[in-house]
């Protein structure tokens, strides 16, 4: 399985803190299964005003994609001991993952101006869900975001200089895996009705 | 980070071969007891929060009784302790009733029996016996109790609040627990409620992660799999049940904070309440019980697996004969695992389910039956002619055979659509899910707390009040609720305040006073295990031997009083499976002990 796919710098076994990860990653599955096969039982019965999607969500996807370059470039450079080139990339991820997250925020705003009600009396479940859905997804994006920043803050550190993979690691199979999730959230949400 | 200094160099504790306990960096007072990160106190935290827990909501459950069992009589001195929302005129109140039932529920099913069980055996066990220093990540196991505690302290407040904790069922079905105007209990005491099972459910999360972690990843050299205790296989399988379906719950939770506070119509639809019309429209509320059940289902294997792993070590330990079946007892684990996650809708049978759909969640609860009489039988042929030594902690564990006998006869008729009709949301089901899964799980804990006390505070507890308590613990859980079976045939419904009004259970007025008072005096008889349990930490018998029961796993090879790191030199390499009793005529055979060379197989 991952095991195989991901051999840490420890001889023999899967970093402990990665595995977590993993598990972790399998337990955040769980919940946007839940969320989704919800939408999806919700969707064939009463009433359901289907929503367009907006076309913010398609920038979105398209900076989560590039972030996840930028991400997997500062792991390389971090492995090849480029710290310049680290930082600044780790920075960059960052950025655009706040970027993301407020490309969502437009999104959102562009739903309401077109008179689609989110919350609230007379909203519909079908734009609800949206919100729900997205705002959860954008929150573990933040969460790695804020990852980022500690990851950032050690990098800037003088006292301290860690050549520890792991933890950078860590970061980036998680940073990898929100982007999946919204790949999976947006090709659900946006096309299959 | 210094734990990670402890996990990796075990040299570090060789100098201090003689004493133990003494520690290589400086503890305080606030390291050692309060925020500690060695997985033995983090497991006793757990192990007091839960048993504190179990105090309040088994004092919840005396006072509904004393409404059900004596409706008639008057306590005005109960409405001088608890005051005029919880008892008028000398009466429970009904709102208060209602209350009490809820919050009894939540906090035995979630609080005692998730965290109190499988938080502090989980904890405990897992690196003792797989031979680890501690958990994969000490940091977040200590962020695991302190959310639990962040859980129990939201979920305490809510009893104090002027409308009340949260009326409307353990299992918070919407409308009900949707909407504020509802009912009195679903104002604030639903949204303390609901913020105590979100901490609740990350606390479950960061353990059940650690607990997954730390299994695969961080046993001695020589545990493979198959030479694990049924213990650690037990909590592993309820740790994966654990992080599979309580995401599933958070996010029926979510939609509902949604529906309550943002005016979201996911599960609310063409209501009326106190006269008003509501502006949902489209919502359903059968998809919160599908979201809810589907956690709310693997929540009783969750409660039962590790009851029945610590059964199976210590039925094995005191019969002093191998386990029967090893490979059945992890495969049928696995199995009940499996069939956990694929029953939810077996709640829902009333709900309009359709028939067909009905037809296979029959199909696949009765499958359950299978696995649970495979270790039925596994748990007899391990005592059958064995030399059973009856230690407090083995009378619990017969006991917990028992009761799953008797309770899981019952789920075979609950389990058919067609006679779940009649039994559905009736006492036969309060007898059920008690039995099984209730009184069965405490028990698996009270042998849980017997047999590893030693382990855990170096000292024994008292053999005489351990036998009382047992006695009267086991003859009250009959007493208490084979009667309700009668009353659930009869069709006497749960959760009403007053039966006495209706004529067609009038007739169970006696045996519900019956059943009231056995549960005072059980109830009663619990403060010698509490008495038992807080005076032997300080002035219990001194366990002088490192292992007192002469058992084969690893635990019992650290120092009588381990400190963090638990071994204080290498950590012992495994030869064998834990379950060498009575082999070629030795007693017992430590994992620690290399095969010899004429040694028979197993």
């Amino acid at each position: 399985m991952m095991m195989t796919a991901v051999r840490s710098n420890q001889p023999k076994k899967l970093h402990p803190h990665k595995f977590a990860l993993w598990v972790a990653m399998g337990s955040i599955c769980m919940m946007f299964a839940a969320l989704t096969s919800a939408y999806v039982v919700k969707r064939n019965q009463g009433i359901w005003e289907d929503v367009s999607f907006p076309k913010m969500f398609y920038y979105s996807t398209a900076v989560i994609i590039i972030s996840s370059i930028t991400m997997h470039l500062a792991l390389t450079s971090f492995k090849a001991r480029e710290r310049k080139r680290y930082k600044l990339l780790i920075t960059l991820t960052a950025l655009l993952g706040v970027l993301f997250a407020l490309l969502q925020w437009i999104g959102f705003k562009e739903l309401t101006n077109s008179g689609i009600k989110l919350l609230g009396a007379g909203s519909n479940a079908a734009a609800s869900f949206l919100v729900v859905i997205i705002g959860l997804h954008t929150l573990h994006v933040l969460g790695g975001v804020i990852a980022l920043i500690v990851a950032f803050f050690r990098a800037f550190s003088k006292k301290i200089i860690n050549y520890d993979t792991a933890p950078i690691e860590i970061v980036a199979t998680y940073w990898h895996f929100v982007d999946l999730l919204w790949i999976y959230l947006f090709i659900f949400l946006a096309w299959i009705k | 980070m210094s734990n990670e200094a402890v996990l990796h160099t075990p040299s570090s504790y060789a100098v201090h071969d003689d004493h133990a306990h003494d520690h290589h960096h400086h503890e305080t007072f606030i390291t050692k007891y309060v925020f500690s990160q060695d997985h033995k106190m983090i497991s006793k935290q757990f192990l007091i929060t839960g048993m504190i827990w179990a105090l309040i909501g088994g004092l919840l459950s005396v006072l509904f009784r004393l409404q059900l069992g004596y409706p008639d009589s008057k306590f005005p001195w109960l409405q001088d302790l608890l005051g005029k929302f919880w008892v008028e005129d000398g009466r429970i109140t009904a709102q208060a009733y209602y209350a009490l039932v809820t919050t009894h529920g939540t906090v035995l099913i979630f609080f005692v029996l998730t965290a109190g069980l499988s938080g502090t055996f989980a904890n405990f066990l897992i690196p003792l016996q797989i031979g680890a220093r501690d958990m994969a990540s000490p940091f977040m196991n200590m962020l695991s109790y302190w959310f639990f505690f962040a859980a129990s302290c939201v979920m305490f407040s809510s009893l104090f609040v002027e409308t009340g904790p949260f009326s409307g069922g353990w299992t918070a079905y919407p409308p009900l627990s949707a909407l504020g105007q509802a009912s009195p209990g679903s104002k604030t005491g639903m949204d303390l409620w609901l913020i105590s099972m979100a901490l609740f459910v990350v606390s479950t999360l960061l353990g059940g992660l650690n607990y997954v972690a730390t299994v695969l990843n961080m046993r001695t050299k020589g545990m493979s799999m198959t030479r694990l205790p049924l213990t650690i296989w037990a909590l592993f399988f309820t740790a994966i049940l654990g992080i599979l379906t309580f995401p599933v719950l958070f996010s029926g939770f979510i939609l509902l904070i949604f529906d309550r506070n943002f005016g979201t119509s996911f599960y609310l639809s063409d209501l009326y309440v106190n006269g008003t019309v509501l502006p949902n429209e489209g919502g359903s509320a059968i998809l919160y019980q599908h979201l809810f059940w589907f956690l709310a289902h693997p929540e009783v294997y969750i409660v039962m697996l590790p009851a029945m792993g610590m059964v199976s070590e210590i039925l094995s330990i005191n019969s002093r004969k191998p386990i029967f079946g090893y490979i059945a007892m992890v495969g049928s684990l696995f199995a009940i695992t499996c069939l956990a996650l694929i029953v939810w809708a077996h709640h829902m049978f009333v709900t309009g389910l359709n028939p067909f759909l009905g037809s296979i969640f029959v199909l696949f609860t009765l499958l359950i039956a299978v696995p649970s009489a495979i270790k039925v039988f596994n748990w007899l042929t391990t005592l059958w002619r064995g030399n059973i030594r009856f230690t407090p902690g083995m009378m619990f564990a017969i006991g917990f055979v028992s009761l799953f006998i008797s309770g899981g006869l019952t789920g075979i008729w609950l389990g058919n659509s067609a006679l779940d009709i009649h039994l559905h949301d009736t006492y036969f089901n309060i007898a059920h899910f008690h039995l099984v899964m209730g009184v069965a799980s405490f028990f698996g804990m009270f042998a849980g707390v017997y047999h590893w006390y030693p382990k855990m505070y170096g000292r024994q507890l008292n053999n005489t009040l351990a036998y009382i308590h047992f006695w009267v613990t086991m003859i009250g859980a009959y007493l208490i609720f084979w009667p309700m079976h009668y009353e659930g045939l009869a069709g006497m419904p749960r959760r009403y305040y007053d039966y006495s009004i209706w004529e067609s259970f009038k007739q169970f007025a006696e045996l519900n006073r019956f059943i009231s008072t056995v549960v005072i005096i059980v109830f009663a008889t619990q403060f010698l295990f509490l008495f038992n349990f807080f005076y032997s930490i300080f002035k219990g018998r001194k366990v002088t031997n490192t292992n007192p029961w002469g058992a084969n796993t690893l635990e019992w090879t650290t120092p009588i009083n381990p400190g963090h790191g638990n071994w204080p030199g290498e950590i012992p390499e495994v030869h064998r499976w834990a379950y060498d009793y009575g082999k070629d005529d030795r007693e017992f055979i430590p994992q620690t002990e290399p095969v010899g060379a004429n040694e028979s197989h197993h």
